[in-house]
């Protein structure tokens, strides 16, 4: 079965969209990072979506249940490297995926979980003085 | 107009005149035209104006020879719709008006009618059809005239439209990571979608963080240009770039909140100085004031 590679950097997923997404494979995707989330005890998942040029509205909805379901996990979710042709659909589809994180590419991406968790991490230790 | 079957001769009488009187028509025409006032002398030029009145009447000859003076859709027409083409286009960017434009043909009228009833002499049954025919012809010719005036118009207001689409819509890098997109004019969906996308492909190719939609320029925002705009900056926020919408004129900001638009989740500045502030200031940069360089030296000069 095809599945879509989830690759462990630290304390942190990483997920390349590499083809064109079908409906069997987000799905797939979904139970897998949930579960890689969990048993990694990950607290940041990168998604990386530069090479996903269509998408329709259930990919669209899939990205976003993904990364809402990450959070849930607490887990920082960032997706990076939309084309403009794809924010542009999913605009128009009426999907802003709102409560997702997005950067430009995964540098950025990776930067901006970094700074999120060390902000959480300045959270917690604010709140046990 | 039935009469192309049942009385040729009659026909080819057209023909025979223009033939025989050609040089005496076209003066008769353009001593018509020069004396109208739908003339513009300050437009064109008489010698223009009399090589296409002769170009035109060679080719009247030509094509009545076929003897169709009813349908003008025919291939031995051509060449003079094409003429025809020519004249309306060229008057139309030269800024004649439609009925100035349209003049060229129907002033043919006189001088070719004039002409039939001379040559008929007394003959008046076939001047009738004669005159007829003519005058249905150059009616035609008038009118396709008239409409070709118009598409040529319409072209230009097509391509000053897309112009303008293009002109008004730039992407500006004001910064290392920061966009700019000075917004001119009312934004209707077409206009969204070439700024939306301008935009996009610009912090695609810039890695900007930082979109800074102006919109100064804009005269009125309703819902529908609001929408646009926020569609623009979900859009904008989906590829990693935050937006921030500046230039909200006192009147705009009343408008949109008694319209009950929600701007509550975009950052909106009065104006692009204070945007480009707080966009450096996001980006963790701060400005500072240091020594005034000396302005001497450029003065010397």
């Amino acid at each position: 079965m095809e599945r879509i590679p989830i690759l462990k950097m630290g304390s942190f997923l990483l997920v390349t969209i590499q083809v064109d997404m079908h409906d069997q494979l987000a799905m797939n995707l979904q139970d897998d990072l949930t579960e890689r989330i969990v048993k990694c005890n990950s607290k940041g998942v990168l998604i990386d979506i530069s090479s996903l040029e269509i998408v329709d509205s259930f990919i669209g909805r899939m990205l976003g249940n993904i990364a809402g379901m990450s959070s849930i996990l607490d887990a920082e979710t960032v997706v990076v490297g939309m084309q403009p042709s794809v924010a542009i659909t999913l605009v128009e589809l009426g999907l802003s995926l709102k409560g997702v994180r997005t950067a430009l590419n995964v540098e950025k991406g990776m930067a901006l979980l970094r700074n999120a968790l060390e902000l959480d991490e300045e959270g917690d230790a604010g709140s046990e003085d | 107009m039935n009469g192309s079957a049942t009385n040729p001769a009659n026909r080819g009488n057209l023909s025979a005149i223009l033939d025989k009187h050609e040089s005496e028509l076209l003066a008769q025409w353009i001593a018509e035209q020069l004396g109208s006032i739908t003339l513009r002398r300050d437009l064109m030029k008489e010698s223009e104006l009399r090589s296409q009145s002769g170009h035109f009447l060679s080719l009247l000859r030509a094509a009545a020879q076929k003897n169709n003076f009813t349908d003008t859709s025919r291939p031995e027409w051509d060449a003079i719709r094409d003429l025809l083409t020519d004249v309306s286009k060229s008057r139309a960017t030269q800024g004649f008006t439609p009925s100035e434009t349209a003049a060229f043909v129907f002033s043919l009228r006189s001088p070719l009618l004039g002409m039939i009833q001379r040559e008929a002499g007394i003959d008046t049954s076939a001047t009738a059809s004669d005159l007829n025919s003519a005058a249905a012809l150059l009616d035609k010719l008038g009118l396709f005239t008239f409409e070709e005036y118009q598409k040529t118009r319409e072209g230009i207001i097509n391509r000053q439209q897309q112009e303008m689409m293009e002109l008004s819509t730039p992407v500006v890098r004001l910064f290392d990571g920061i966009v700019a997109v000075p917004l001119i004019g009312t934004l209707d969906s077409a206009r969204t979608q070439v700024v939306m996308e301008n935009l996009l492909q610009r912090i695609v190719e810039t890695g900007a963080e930082i979109a800074i939609i102006d919109i100064t320029g804009v005269p009125t925002v309703d819902t529908l240009v609001a929408q646009h705009l926020l569609k623009t900056v979900a859009a904008a926020r989906l590829m990693g770039a935050d937006c921030i919408i500046s230039g909200i004129r006192p009147q705009i900001a009343q408008t949109i909140i008694h319209l009950g638009v929600d701007l509550q989740n975009v950052t909106t500045k009065a104006n692009m100085a204070d945007a480009l502030v707080l966009a450096l200031k996001t980006m963790g940069m701060v400005i500072t004031r240091g020594q005034k360089p000396s302005r001497a030296p450029v003065h010397e000069k």
